[in-house]
């Protein structure tokens, strides 16, 4: 369960300052699927740092399950992300020197996972999503679709309880793009929360909810109708 | 995380740029090979001097004339020319039983000829305990005979080089040679030494001490040698040599011992903070190296801003982070210094066959100390980049693309 409570984040641009998130407040659920929508600078992507705990709010609460995170240390945000989140970004972020199996290993071995265990969790993983053949190759040898499941099979290596995509087709073609969401979806079925930052009103539509946020507010907040 | 999975994560780090860690790698080399190299530089010239005074021989006591004041003080008012040094002083001195041996030593020059030929040489004075005092050793025939030291027996020993230009390739023995106006026989050779602290041993004639002084028209000994039962006797053979002096001198202490070991002492003391302060210049390479560590870990840093906000957002900590960049560092510092080893030895193995009267031993300390100041610089001026690494902002970090 995840509750925003008057959530602001304010950059100071030149002399001014401009509301990124401007009092927002929302309320997900444990396992549901959000898509969030907006035009470019609308403080979507904010929210999804505010909600992943890379950025701070200026204002506001923030719980995950009850605890207040803005009260907690960085390193303890740090183990929040670690336990609790996974990442999957327009533009993958895979460590270029380390092979597919290595990048999605990355999460295990910070957390000091031991070999043996994290050898059978990342075969598992890359197994789940088509990558058996490819553990190997360094990401400049794997396809844009290939890397990004590398990048939702390290995601979700912890068994996070909360997915956070930001724009994680922007960079794809068409049918590497459905791919994707149909991967992403598949995480949604399993229970995890999955919050899809997105342009696209496609993959945004195929969501159970549905957010629009303009000037760093939430201006529409719907659910489809089955 | 486990620090053999960090280690490994570095090496990776290391591995992926090779010309940056090559680079780094090669300032670090450079900086410990100096190192190693000046300190086994400066340790053997060290051996190397240590070599030449023990060549001289061992537990040696030398007793000059007149006194090396060494106290201030005003100056004597009265007439203050040192006592002689006499034979009688020299044989007095030999019943010490802190003294194994005693040789009055009375040096000069004087044209020495056989034939037609003739050639200024040093005159050595001396009794038969010179040769082994001094270590020398003869090539042939006898040294001077034991006995009265006050006899002049009209026998000489010749040096390596002076029996080569006086009879050349004939062998001197039985054969007189004429120094200044007496006739001496040839009884011996000395066999080829080389220098021995800047005397050339070779370009010598020995002769008794009475003859010497006779040829001289001297009463006056150059110096005393004595040598001392055993290292652990020097003191009491040095306290008894003075007494025995001042006893026979009237009460006047007019002479000054110098014992070999404290000389040796004193250049070993020099040469050794010689060395060490070469290899501490050489050691501010490795500090120029280590600050070349820290500029290239901030290159490295903004290059790879996207991977550290990825290790962030995947739940590493600010000291995780800071830790493993650290580590980074230290790495490239220790396969520096392995490589500097390497390259000295490589340097030695190269230098000592075209110097090879020059002991070149690593020292035990230049390694380690070496290995500690690339070491420590290079973590020291890592921390300043890892901080950087650990503070970086993850949302910024993973914008840039």
């Amino acid at each position: 369960m995840i509750v925003l409570e008057n959530i602001s984040r304010i950059f100071q641009v030149g002399g001014e300052s401009v509301h990124a998130l401007d009092q927002v407040s929302l309320q997900v659920a444990k396992g549901d699927y959000l898509s969030i929508m907006g035009p470019s600078g609308s403080g979507k992507s904010t929210l999804l740092n505010v909600l992943g705990l890379l950025d701070r709010p200026d204002q506001g609460t923030y719980r995950i399950d009850g605890q207040d995170t803005t009260a907690l240390t960085d390193d303890q945000q740090a183990a929040v992300r670690r336990h609790h989140i996974g990442f999957i970004f327009q533009f993958f972020h895979l460590v270029p020197r380390l092979t597919a199996a290595e990048n999605v290993a990355l999460p295990l071995v910070l957390s000091g996972v031991p070999q043996r265990e994290r050898r059978q969790r990342v075969h598992d993983a890359m197994d789940r999503f088509g990558l058996s053949n490819r553990a190997g190759h360094r990401p400049d040898q794997l396809s844009g679709g290939q890397r990004q499941r590398v990048a939702i099979a390290r995601a979700t290596i912890m068994r996070p309880t909360v997915i956070l995509a930001d724009e994680p087709t922007g960079n794809l073609d068409r049918a590497s793009g459905d791919e994707i969401i149909a991967a992403i979806e598949s995480l949604k079925d399993e229970g995890l929360t999955v919050l899809i930052v997105t342009h696209d009103p496609h993959i945004g539509g195929r969501a159970a909810r549905h957010i629009r946020m303009l000037d760093g507010r939430v201006v529409e907040d719907s659910r489809r109708t089955a | 995380m486990r620090i053999l999975d960090a280690v490994d994560f570095c090496r990776r780090a290391v591995c992926g740029y090779p010309l940056r860690s090559g680079l780094m790698l090669l300032a670090m080399a450079i900086g410990v090979a100096a190192v190693v190299l000046l300190a086994t530089l400066g340790e053997g010239t060290r051996r190397y001097v240590t070599a030449q005074f023990s060549s001289l021989g061992t537990h040696l006591l030398i007793v000059l004339p007149g006194r090396a004041e060494t106290v201030g003080g005003p100056p004597p008012m009265m007439g203050q020319t040192p006592r002689d040094l006499t034979i009688a002083d020299a044989m007095a001195l030999a019943r010490s039983t802190a003294v194994r041996r005693v040789a009055p030593i009375v040096v000069g020059s004087a044209p020495v000829s056989v034939g037609s030929r003739e050639r200024e040489i040093t005159i050595l004075g001396s009794t038969s305990e010179l040769l082994p005092i001094r270590n020398l050793a003869l090539a042939h025939g006898r040294f001077l005979p034991a006995g009265d030291a006050s006899r002049a027996e009209a026998v000489c020993v010749l040096g390596h080089k002076a029996r080569h230009e006086l009879f050349g390739s004939r062998s001197p023995l039985g054969r007189f040679v004429r120094i200044g106006e007496r006739r001496f026989r040839v009884i011996g050779t000395l066999a080829k030494k080389g220098q021995s602290l800047g005397v050339d041993i070779g370009d010598v004639a020995i002769i008794p001490v009475a003859a010497a002084t006779a040829l001289f028209n001297t009463e006056s000994l150059f110096r005393i040698l004595a040598q001392a039962r055993s290292r652990d006797a020097i003191a009491r053979a040095k306290a008894d040599l003075l007494a025995i002096i001042r006893a026979r001198h009237e009460g006047e202490d007019d002479v000054t011992v110098i014992t070999q070991d404290a000389l040796l002492a004193t250049f070993d003391r020099i040469l050794q903070t010689l060395t060490l302060a070469v290899a501490g210049i050489a050691a501010v390479s490795l500090v120029v190296a280590g600050i070349l560590i820290m500029n290239v870990m901030l290159v490295a840093i903004s290059q790879r801003t996207a991977e550290i906000g990825l290790l962030k957002a995947v739940g590493a900590t600010r000291t995780q982070v800071m830790a493993l960049f650290l580590l980074e560092s230290t790495l490239l510092a220790i396969l520096g210094t392995a490589a500097g080893m390497l390259l000295a030895m490589a340097g030695l193995m190269v230098l000592q066959p075209m110097f090879p009267a020059f002991p070149m031993q690593i020292p035990w300390w230049s390694p380690a100390a070496a290995a500690a100041t690339a070491v420590s610089t290079s973590t020291l001026f890592g921390v300043l980049p890892a901080r950087r690494a650990a503070r970086l902002d993850p949302v910024s970090a993973l914008a840039e693309k």
